[in-house]
């Protein structure tokens, strides 16, 4: 971008505007990696389930279907919440409105995972490990590596918060951190319905 | 990110030829031509470790129970190693970063005129992990049991469970350097793909990009949507081995048959992602040296297109006798041979270069003709391979053994040895040797065939992989037999040798070789227009301005043969 901008703005002729920015194609391009990386999780978990008689096992706990489909819609709203900041930022860049959308949406993401965390705490607690059978290890496999992803979107929606409160945040930048966020929720729901539903 | 993009480059020469100490120049560097020597002098110095083991098995094989010079007597565990950390360091710490990350990081800037990569910090991040990996994996020899001894593809079980690997700490570690070398590669692939997609050259359109960042670009792609399964395996694997999971193992419900298919699926795309770069290399050479247009450029690309994408469905020819099914058999063969036809569009589009040129018999052109013949070899012998039925017979036999050598050598170290002699004038401002470039192309190429051909007979007769000493198997234990053992080894060694007048010329070039100018082989990319060696920043007398494609060799109009892609014409120029 700044050869872009660097080489040929003296020449008075136009900038050379790439079609996607940098910061939004690099993120793409890791979230491709990203989906493979989710796909073979997936891929791996159905071909062991498919192969099993009794899914869930006998003697193994439930997972909590009601309280994470609540969990959900917490998840799910956060997007919207980071839309809205990201229309706003748009509007009046490092207006009132744009902080705290964007602190809306970092609470939603972090009440998620502790919802997700104390789930967790119970799961354990009823004998559901990662020993304790397929249906566990692959539970705390596949939503164990989404958690970490949320975890990681959270600290880079902070690192963008910080960004913003101090007036340095470009659109490049939100614009891709946004990206990521949407990436872990848009992920959710296919594996709430593959890993709790059926 | 865009914060991180390194300052304007007036601003930088300054600060570079006075205050900048050894360690913020050549150690945390963020120039992508430093990092891409970083990743350059790491790959060179794991290849001695590669080659290194594959004397001392080699020797076990030839002389087996006899104590190894340099290293002692061999012991079944440490041949596993030695095999398994032989492929793993051949293929993702020598290819890999020499190949892409180490050219890919030198010539990209360069090549499309721009002054670094997109994203700096994340490249100088990119080599730092890199180089964790590699001292990760060379940590492992020395933990107790050694390092990990399940083969580079880590089948389980056997790379699951400690009492069968007999390496408790090195399998891990094995797995946790491969994560990290990945890891770091998605960096670099991030940056190489952002960097050629958005900072070109002004006038560079598409089609005028050397196809060797064509190549390179198509191959970060292949490696970034096919490495997320051999990840994702990677973690499973860990788990098997340190926490206790069964996902692999069939006594408790897993699938052994399931790492095959992630490994695989990985694996198989990813040799196509180091012969690209190697292929745009030899491109890049060889017109330059045969002084013509490469032909069928756009032919080319569509081919690399084609392949990238048929990459991904030929993963199972790797377990014909895994118990595929053999209706899956059938349609895995029939991919296999389909991605024949790209390769030999590729091939035959560099013969019909070659057709008719005023070629030049330098080291680079040597090196870069070798190529094509070596690995035809290696390609026409895959051809067999594929096929389900002939697979049966030879599978992990010497004979597939051989093949991917002839493949992957000329890949890893043929293109490798082409790239230095060619853009070492651009690297280091002096040109190589040019009598001891031939003694060492002639010494090598030829040990070469003398290792490999034997190991075709041997496999053909039946000879089977990952064996420790042949002696206790009669069929296999044949005065003849060990001949060709023996000969196949000695020709290593020999091949091992000939890297020597490599090495010197190589160091007393960097001092006191014949100085280069710009443009030492008369070239049309735009890397030829910086200063040999470019300062900071590659283009001091400002960015180049693009006109045509890289290729304008022999143009009727012109006085000179060559037409470089910076240089107005008297044609329109294209935008």
């Amino acid at each position: 971008m700044r050869y872009a901008e660097a080489s040929y703005s003296g020449e008075g002729a136009l900038k050379r505007q790439p079609p996607i920015a940098n910061s939004v194609l690099g993120m793409i391009l890791f979230i491709m990696t990203e989906l493979m990386f989710f796909a073979a999780l997936v891929s791996a978990f159905l071909i062991i389930k498919s192969s099993v008689e009794a899914w869930p096992p006998e003697g193994q706990p439930r997972l909590p279907v009601f309280v994470t489909a609540i969990n959900s819609v917490f998840l799910l709203s956060s997007a919207v919440t980071l839309f809205l900041a990201n229309r706003s930022f748009r509007q009046d860049a490092y207006g009132d409105p744009t902080l705290k959308l964007l602190k809306a949406t970092l609470y939603l993401g972090i009440l998620f995972v502790a919802i997700q965390g104390f789930e967790w705490a119970r799961l354990i607690s009823y004998g559901l490990t990662m020993t304790s059978s397929q249906y566990g290890a692959f539970f705390y496999l596949i939503i164990g590596t989404h958690a970490l992803h949320a975890i990681g979107a959270i600290i880079g929606l902070v690192w963008l918060y910080r960004l913003m409160k101090e007036r340095r945040l470009k659109q490049q930048t939100f614009s891709a951190g946004q990206i990521f966020w949407y990436f872990v929720v848009g992920l959710w729901p296919i594996l709430y319905v593959l890993v709790y539903l059926t | 990110m865009a914060e991180v993009a390194t300052a304007d480059v007036a601003h930088d020469d300054h600060h570079h030829e006075h205050e900048e100490s050894f360690w913020s120049k050549y150690v945390f560097s963020t120039d992508h031509k430093i990092i891409g020597f970083q990743y350059m002098f790491t790959g060179i110095a794991m290849a001695l470790i590669g080659g290194y083991f594959a004397y001392v098995f080699r020797m076990q094989l030839a002389f087996p129970g006899s104590s190894v010079p340099f290293f002692g007597l061999v012991s079944p565990a440490a041949y596993n190693s030695l095999v398994t950390n032989h492929g793993t360091i051949m293929i993702f710490w020598v290819a890999m970063p020499v190949l892409i990350a180490a050219m890919g990081n030198f010539l990209i800037p360069l090549m499309i005129g721009c002054d670094d990569m997109v994203f700096p910090r994340v490249n100088r991040l990119s080599y730092q992990i890199f180089l964790l990996s590699a001292i990760v994996l060379i940590a492992s020899f020395f933990v107790p049991g050694g390092g990990f001894g399940g083969a580079w593809t880590a089948y389980p079980p056997l790379s699951a469970m400690a009492k069968y690997n007999a390496t408790p700490f090195g399998a891990p570690m094995w797995l946790i350097a491969v994560t990290l070398e990945i890891v770091a590669f998605l960096l670099g692939g991030i940056n190489f793909i952002t960097t050629v997609m958005n900072a070109r050259a002004k006038g560079m359109r598409m089609y005028d990009i050397p196809i060797v960042i064509w190549m390179i670009v198509i191959a970060s792609m292949l490696f970034m949507a096919s490495v997320g399964p051999l990840v994702a395996g990677a973690v499973m694997l860990l788990f098997d081995q340190t926490l206790g999971t069964t996902f692999f193992d069939a006594s408790a419900g897993g699938d052994p048959v399931l790492w095959q298919h992630l490994f695989w699926f990985f694996g198989h795309p990813e040799v196509y992602v180091v012969l690209l770069p190697a292929m745009g290399i030899v491109a890049e050479v060889m017109c330059t040296f045969a002084r013509k247009k490469l032909f069928a450029y756009k032919m080319i690309l569509y081919a690399t297109i084609g392949l990238g994408i048929l990459s991904f469905f030929v993963w199972a020819h790797h377990q014909f006798i895994s118990g595929v099914d053999p209706r899956a058999a059938y349609l895995f063969t029939t991919t296999t041979l389909l991605i024949s036809i790209p390769v030999a569009i590729m091939l035959f589009a560099y013969i019909a270069t070659l057709y008719g040129g005023s070629i030049q018999f330098t080291t680079a052109m040597l090196f870069a003709l070798s190529f094509l013949a070596e690995f035809l070899i290696g390609g026409v012998t895959g051809i067999w391979l594929g096929s389900s039925g002939v697979d049966i017979y030879l599978h992990d036999t010497y004979f597939v053994l051989a093949h991917f050598h002839y493949t992957f050598f000329p890949i890893a170290i043929i293109g490798t040895y082409t790239a230095i002699y060619y853009w070492f004038p651009k690297m280091f401002g002096r040109k190589m040797n040019e009598t001891w470039g031939k003694i060492h192309f002639w010494g090598t190429i030829i040990s070469f065939n003398c290792i490999f051909i034997p190991l075709f007979v041997l496999g053909a007769a039946g000879q089977h992989r990952r064996i420790y000493n042949y002696q206790h198997f009669p069929d296999l234990a044949g005065a003849d037999m060990q001949d060709m053992r023996v000969f196949a080894t000695i020709s290593l060694v020999v091949m091992l040798l000939f890297q020597i007048p490599f090495i010197i010329n190589f160091i007393v070039s960097l001092k006191y070789g014949e100085k280069a100018d710009k443009n030492p082989w008369k070239a049309n990319t735009l890397e030829w227009v910086a200063p040999s060696p470019p300062p900071h920043g590659n283009f001091p007398d400002g960015f180049p301005e693009v006109y045509r494609g890289p290729y304008e060799f022999a143009h009727p109009d012109r006085e000179d043969d060559y037409w470089p892609q910076n240089e107005p014409g008297n044609q329109k120029p294209k935008t």
